[in-house]
């Protein structure tokens, strides 16, 4: 089997999640987005694994994940606490970074 | 026989990713998520990852993800979503779109210029990959470890903030 | 004897700047002490000749100024007959003049000023007259320039001064700008062992070199040279076509006109061409320029002084004319003859100009058609201004009779053409004085009271009609060491004397007894008196040239600083500033995403860039 289509796939749901990133109005969607974004990422780590035979790939793949676990804790917790202060998470009531 | 298996649970992936940001309940959403989620899963036994497969799972369907549907359960009424693209500038969505396709239109092009070759999976068995984690990649392991700790401290903080005096 | 010179030219000096910092609010003594200046500069002078007689020999003492490696510039004294000549001329007339000012300027609120400027003017001639080198002198020659516009302005608060002074310093700005380039090239081409040199005497010497050589790329820079500092000759002493601003220089007190225009400082050109006739000699076409202009100017000059009504003025036309007289003689290549003009000329003139000076003081007005028969009631002055226009017209004996006839004698030998044209102006001459004398001392009686001034001022007049009379048996040729040879034919001599008698007896007929005739003439002749009355046009052709040439210019620099620098540099660039700012400021949206595409597309390009960078 080529090597080939698997990178093909990682860069096409790179390109959605990216996607999602810009079009979606509700912050926790934004956040699946980045989800999304970074499982492409552990697949293209896999199929370099797969493609030069080394574990390498693997072993990153698996801290990618750790990271994106982290990460999603505490981004919800941020959503959270903005949801406390502005009772809403659509990104349309967060503009306090304007001017 | 591979290939009879790559590609649709490649077709799978791809759909999951577009209900994930097309999809208007936050619900939904996130259970098209979790079906790009398994897909990637069967992808990665398909590349003898079988570790990396079974953490994926556990972790991110497991854990990640029902955190999130809790979060989302936990906002409640503050969960909705409008239609896509609704209250955005025309031309900001022609740009999101073409960001996007133009980055990973340069990544395929890539992928496809850099000669084909079949794959030569090495075994990820989780004899192997123990091995490799606890000798080679001891440090990233600690402190990625030591990550998740801040994480969890971070969250506690956050939590823990007292919410603003409501006049 | 140099100490002697150098207290000559430095005591009006002081008088100047003591009256200008302590006397100010003390008019009297200020007065007193500028012409006490003035006298014993004139005395000094007066020792320096009894000392040393009639120099044959030079001598010269300098101190160094300048001494950088690749120019020198000294201050010194050159003390030669030349020198002395002038000395004794500007300490002996301008000490007379400054007592005539006492009387003149009493009670002028300007007092002690005038006699400030009036002093530092003195100091700046005798500079001009005993410097060394041409550094110096052009450096004096610009300070002669400055007094002269403190003086013709002394009465800034008329318009009429105020322009008149102005006008004065810008022409003769434009000669002086030849002069310096003259200077320069001078400089930067004679080599003295390989330096330029501004010595007189060096020059001097070098010119004599390349003269025996014979080298002819040499002469033609030469006469170059001489061009450029005849620019600043022809400035200075009103030469056409810089000749426009003696008339209007007239504005000034009427002593200051005596003095600067009539005697000393327009002479000072005259002098110039003395000083350095070595140089001008060297080069025939230049002599043959000097002498055409000279003689241009003396009869052009002429025709303008018949139809002038202000009495100030017909003096000052003659003065232009009188001094083309000087310099065509020098350019004719008689130095001897243009320099003996010279002193005779500021006897008698500034003796004309001081007689006028009465006339005006007690009339209060300069317009001849308001004056008439003042010889009976002002018999001093009458009598002096008789002889001083006797001794202009060039009747035997008096002192203008010898100095005309010695240039008419060299004109005579070197050009029939000049000759003939010296010839009609010495007889317009008389015709113009006549008419002057007859309108003004003669015919009715004054109708309002009329007398002779003080002391003060009628001394001065009685001394300078005795040297116009006597100055003609002085050796005053001697002083000057430049020998010309022979004298004339005895019936040129005739010639003139008839042409100035005629003259004078004509016009004397018709302004006199026959009024009739010269009104009818002058309404037969309305065309060219026209042309005479708008001095030949030329005033207007500079106005001309100024208001569109300059002033267009001036339009151009201005609408560049309005629409260049204001418009497009200043306003546009804040212009600029405000919009890139507009522009910039919708990237600011406060919004997450935006800000995220924004990263997204940035990182895309760069990646895209480096791919390709690296394929």
């Amino acid at each position: 089997m080529p090597y080939t289509p698997y990178f093909v796939l990682s860069a096409i749901l790179f390109a959605i999640g990216l996607t999602g990133l810009f079009i979606r109005r509700n912050l926790l969607l934004m956040l699946l987005a980045i989800e999304l974004l970074l499982n492409s990422a552990n697949l293209s780590f896999i199929a370099a694994s797969a493609r030069w035979g080394e574990l390498t790939g693997q072993v990153f793949a698996f801290f990618g994940m750790t990271i994106a676990a982290a990460e999603v804790t505490v981004g919800l917790a941020l959503a959270i606490l903005l949801f406390r202060n502005v009772d809403s998470v659509d990104t349309k009531h967060i503009e306090m970074l304007k001017g | 026989m591979q290939a009879f298996i790559f590609y649709p649970f490649a077709t799978l992936a791809v759909l999951g990713a577009l209900g994930v940001i097309s999809l208007r309940k936050p619900t939904r959403a996130l259970l098209s998520l979790i079906l790009t989620m398994f897909s990637l899963a069967v992808l990665f036994l398909l590349l003898q990852a079988p570790f990396v497969a079974m953490v994926h799972l556990v972790v991110y369907a497991g854990a990640v993800l029902v955190l999130f549907l809790f979060v989302i359960m936990l906002l409640g009424i503050g969960a909705r979503e409008t239609r896509v693209g609704e209250n955005f500038k025309k031309g900001y969505l022609a740009v999101s779109f073409f960001v996007p396709v133009a980055f990973s239109a340069l990544l395929i092009s890539l992928a496809l210029t850099s000669g084909g070759g079949t794959l030569q999976p090495a075994e990820g068995s989780p004899d192997a990959f123990g091995r490799l984690l606890f000798t080679r990649y001891l440090l990233p392991f600690e402190l990625v470890s030591f990550l998740l700790l801040i994480g969890v401290f971070a969250t506690v903080a956050l939590a823990s903030a007292k919410p603003p005096e409501k006049s | 004897m140099i100490p002697l010179a150098w207290l000559i030219l430095w005591t009006p000096f002081f008088s100047a700047v003591g009256i200008f910092f302590f006397l100010l609010h003390r008019p009297q003594a200020a007065g007193w002490i500028a012409t006490a200046a003035m006298a014993f500069s004139f005395f000094f002078s007066l020792l320096l000749l009894f000392r040393a007689g009639i120099p044959r020999e030079a001598v010269e003492s300098s101190v160094q100024w300048v001494a950088l490696p690749a120019l020198k510039i000294e201050f010194g004294i050159l003390l030669n007959g030349l020198t002395l000549l002038m000395l004794l001329i500007v300490t002996g007339v301008g000490s007379l003049i400054f007592l005539y000012s006492q009387g003149y300027m009493h009670r002028d609120p300007g007092y002690s000023r005038y006699f400030a400027s009036l002093s530092l003017f003195a100091f700046s001639m005798l500079g001009i007259v005993l410097a060394n080198n041409l550094v110096e002198l052009f450096a004096f020659w610009e300070l002669v320039g400055l007094s002269s516009y403190l003086l013709i302005g002394h009465w800034f608060e008329k318009p009429e001064a105020a322009d008149a002074g102005k006008k004065a310093f810008l022409t003769t700005r434009v000669g002086d700008v030849g002069f310096l380039l003259g200077i320069l090239l001078l400089f930067g081409w004679l080599q003295a062992g390989g330096e330029g040199t501004f010595n007189f005497l060096v020059i001097q010497d070098l010119v004599k070199g390349i003269h025996q050589a014979g080298n002819g790329g040499a002469v033609s820079l030469l006469t170059a040279a001489g061009i450029l500092i005849f620019l600043g000759v022809a400035g200075k002493s009103a030469q056409f076509p810089l000749h426009v601003w003696l008339p209007d220089a007239m504005e000034g007190p009427t002593p200051v006109s005596a003095l600067i225009h009539a005697a000393t400082m327009v002479a000072a050109g005259v002098f110039l061409l003395a000083r350095l006739f070595f140089l001008f000699s060297a080069s025939p076409f230049v002599l043959g320029l000097i002498a055409t202009i000279g003689v241009l100017t003396a009869f052009f000059a002429a025709t303008l002084a018949l139809v002038q009504t202000d009495i100030k003025r017909i003096l000052a036309y003659s003065t232009i004319s009188q001094l083309g007289f000087m310099v065509a003689g020098l350019g004719l290549g008689n130095p001897q003859a243009g320099m003996f003009h010279l002193a005779t000329h500021a006897f008698f003139k500034a003796l004309l100009f001081l007689g006028a000076g009465s006339v005006i003081h007690t009339l209060h007005t300069q317009d001849i058609r308001q004056m008439s028969g003042l010889l009976k009631k002002m018999p001093v002055t009458g009598g002096t201004f008789f002889v001083g226009t006797l001794a202009l017209v060039g009747i035997f004996p008096l002192s203008g009779f010898w100095s005309k006839e010695e240039i008419l004698a060299t004109a005579q030998q070197t050009s029939p053409i000049a000759f003939l044209l010296l010839l009609a102006t010495a007889f317009l001459t008389a015709v113009y004085m006549g008419r002057l004398f007859a309108i003004v001392f003669l015919g009715e009686a004054p109708k309002k009271a009329v007398h002779d001034p003080g002391w003060e001022m009628n001394s001065p007049l009685v001394i300078l009609a005795l040297f116009s009379i006597l100055a003609g048996f002085l050796p005053l040729k001697e002083f000057v060491p430049i020998e010309h040879e022979g004298s004339g034919p005895f019936w040129v001599t005739l010639l003139g004397l008839a042409v100035g008698t005629v003259g004078f007896v004509l016009s004397l007929y018709l302004y006199l007894l026959n009024p009739a005739l010269v009104d009818s003439l002058s309404e037969n002749l309305k065309g060219p008196r026209r042309i005479l009355e708008r001095k030949y046009y030329v005033d207007d052709f500079y106005n001309a040239l100024i208001r569109h040439v300059q002033d267009g210019f001036a339009h151009l620099c201005d609408l560049f600083e309005r629409v260049v620098v204001v418009e497009w540099g200043v306003n546009g660039t804040a212009r600029l500033v405000r919009f890139t700012g507009h522009l910039l400021r919708q990237l600011q949206t406060g919004r997450i995403q935006f800000y995220a595409l924004i990263v997204s597309l940035g990182v895309t390009l760069l990646t895209y860039g480096w791919v390709l960078w690296n394929r």
